[in-house]
């Protein structure tokens, strides 16, 4: 009998994706930068729908018959304002891209990728934590912003359940607006991987661009309706062809299209930011 | 056991490291020494697997560090202690870093412990600590996977004395425990009472590979200082031996190509007093400057 050694001891343990998730989810919480970017972003947001919503309530006395008769359409967009949106962009594309960005900013970057030579495995970690918890970030948001607008609408009894035809979908669009804005901040991140320079880009990427894009021809239509922010107003206008006052565009965005358009954003999102920092070097 | 073979790394027009090859072996600490701008870091980053080689291989233990999913436990490394977010605190950051490799939290309070940051700093924000804590957190960082191999790059920046002659003990440590220690430097003297090895190189290439008492013999002029009432009769003493003997003040003499041993003996011999008797320690530095007098980056006053 010769005396085995005690080689299973000093093997390193199995590698595993849970461990990155887990290291990510202290470095996300350990942050003091964090919880005031998500706290002042929601409390933001919450506000202004809020304060849309005030706005119509107080108004409504004035309002004429047939305006009466649309109140649906106002309280639905009064659950979560385009002013809103924009603000929610902005704050959850920062704090996407500052998880990519502020890595490379301070050098942690090199201190990471020693200790995790697997890139991909990191990053496809990172994507996972951010998505997951910007998805729950935009459910809380826009659950608190439609429960506040409609109970403030309801002042004037015209506040609408969750049940109302098209309220859930204004609920959800907004929510998700959180995270796939969040991931396309990281993608611009990962591959700017400049603080200043990335947030220019996302805001120029996320809120400038799709504003200057026409519906009037086919193919720069296409081009808009495939702008998330573009795609979250349509998800939203639930007055869409039935609101007597607006004009339907030629080339009109469909509703399958703009949930398209947000999962094709998250996943080339995603996609890009685990690449990028593949084989650069740092 | 850290293997560098004609490794290359070009930058457009720049060679920053030019096939450069050697071995580092475990159970030393090895020096790697250069000027400024030598490539020395280059080649650590390299060894990391943070930057791709144009040409040629590094591997640490047979394998190319990038190929392991997880790097702790293989490599502990601090290329610069400012790799750090100044927003966290010592612990989360060393947590963060545990958690993603597998190694219990526990281990988290070993290493602070160690480098002396338990307590109150570990919970500080790295963000206000001196570059010398940061230096203490970095050295933590790389124990933290119970290592054997190590990587220091310039370890000793903004550690006070106290501090240097603790990382010392370390290093001798570490590799008295069988652990391959590669320890980089632009200081020769910061080496010599550390390194038992040494890899030097200058512009990117290989100067030398040996023993810091091979390279230490390289040192031509090896100078002593002898101090005594009676100068002008040692100094004919010496000259007669074959010494070169330079005057420094009245009572003091800069002798060389003779050994202190033997200016010892001599003097005893013609019964001269002798009150001071000292060979010079920087023969390493100025074997170290000879050396890469032709290879420095950066000279003072240069005047290209």
């Amino acid at each position: 009998m010769t005396p085995t050694t005690p080689t299973v001891a000093l093997a390193p343990p199995a590698p595993r994706f849970v461990d990155l998730l887990a290291a990510e989810w202290i470095k996300l919480r350990s942050l003091r930068s964090t919880y005031w970017a998500l706290g002042t972003g929601a409390l933001a947001v919450i506000a202004f729908n809020a304060n849309a919503a005030r706005v119509d309530a107080s108004d409504f006395p004035r309002f004429d018959p047939r305006m009466r008769a649309n109140m649906q359409w106002l309280a639905l967009r009064d659950a979560f304002s385009d002013g809103s949106a924009m603000i929610l962009i902005l704050a959850v594309a920062s704090i996407g891209a500052i998880t990519v960005v502020g890595e490379y900013s301070t050098g942690l970057i090199r201190t990471t990728f020693t200790a995790v030579p697997d890139r991909r495995a990191l990053m496809a970690a990172k994507v996972t934590l951010v998505t997951a918890v910007m998805t729950v970030y935009g459910a809380l948001v826009a659950g608190a912003s439609f429960a506040l607008t409609q109970a403030i609408l309801d002042t004037r009894d015209r506040g609408l359940p969750l049940s109302h035809p098209g309220a859930l979908r204004v609920v959800v669009a907004s929510a998700l607006l959180a995270p796939v804005c969040a991931l396309a901040g990281m993608a611009l991140g990962a591959l700017i991987r400049h603080s200043a320079t990335t947030m220019v880009a996302t805001t120029a990427v996320l809120l400038l661009i799709p504003t200057f894009i026409t519906d009037r021809y086919r193919w720069t239509a296409a081009v808009k309706h495939a702008q998330p922010v573009n795609a979250w107003t349509r998800l939203t206008d639930i007055a869409f062809g039935h609101d007597p006052f607006t004009l339907v565009p030629r080339h009109p965005a469909t509703v399958t299209g703009a949930w398209i358009t947000f999962a094709a954003w998250a996943a080339v999102s995603a996609v890009v930011a685990v690449v990028a920092v593949d084989r650069r070097d740092v | 056991m850290i293997e560098v073979n004609e490794l290359t790394k070009r930058y457009g027009d720049t060679t920053a490291v030019r096939q450069l090859t050697f071995q580092v072996r475990p159970g030393h600490v090895t020096g790697f020494l250069g000027p400024n701008g030598a490539g020395k870091t280059t080649t650590l980053r390299m060894l990391l697997g943070l930057i791709a080689p144009t040409g040629g291989t590094a591997t640490v233990d047979g394998r190319p560090f990038r190929d392991r999913p997880r790097g702790l436990r293989h490599v502990g490394a601090l290329l610069d202690a400012g790799d750090v977010h100044g927003g966290r605190s010592a612990r989360a950051h060393l947590s963060a870093l545990a958690r993603s490799n597998r190694i219990p939290y526990s281990r988290v309070d070993e290493v602070l412990a160690e480098v002396g940051l338990s307590g109150a700093a570990a919970r500080r924000r790295v963000g206000g600590f001196s570059l010398g804590m940061r230096q203490r957190l970095g050295i933590a960082t790389a124990l933290l996977g119970d290592p054997p191999v190590l990587m220091f790059d310039e370890p000793l920046n903004g550690l006070d004395p106290e501090g240097v002659l603790w990382v010392r003990g370390l290093f001798r440590r570490l590799a008295a425990e069988g652990r391959t220690v590669f320890v980089s430097s632009h200081l020769m003297s910061e080496m010599e009472n550390t390194a038992d090895q040494l890899i030097v190189i200058g512009r990117g290439e290989l100067i030398a590979a040996e023993s810091v008492t091979e390279f230490a013999a390289r040192g031509t002029r090896l100078t002593v200082t002898v101090r005594t009432p009676d100068a002008d009769r040692l100094t004919a003493v010496l000259s007669a031996e074959g010494a070169a003997v330079a005057p420094y003040d009245d009572r003091t003499l800069k002798v060389t190509a003779l050994s202190a041993a033997r200016i010892g003996e001599l003097a005893f011999h013609h019964r001269i007093l002798l009150e001071e008797l000292t060979p010079q320690a920087a023969s390493l530095e100025a074997a170290f400057m000879e050396l890469t007098a032709d290879s420095a980056e950066f000279l003072a006053g240069d005047s290209r």
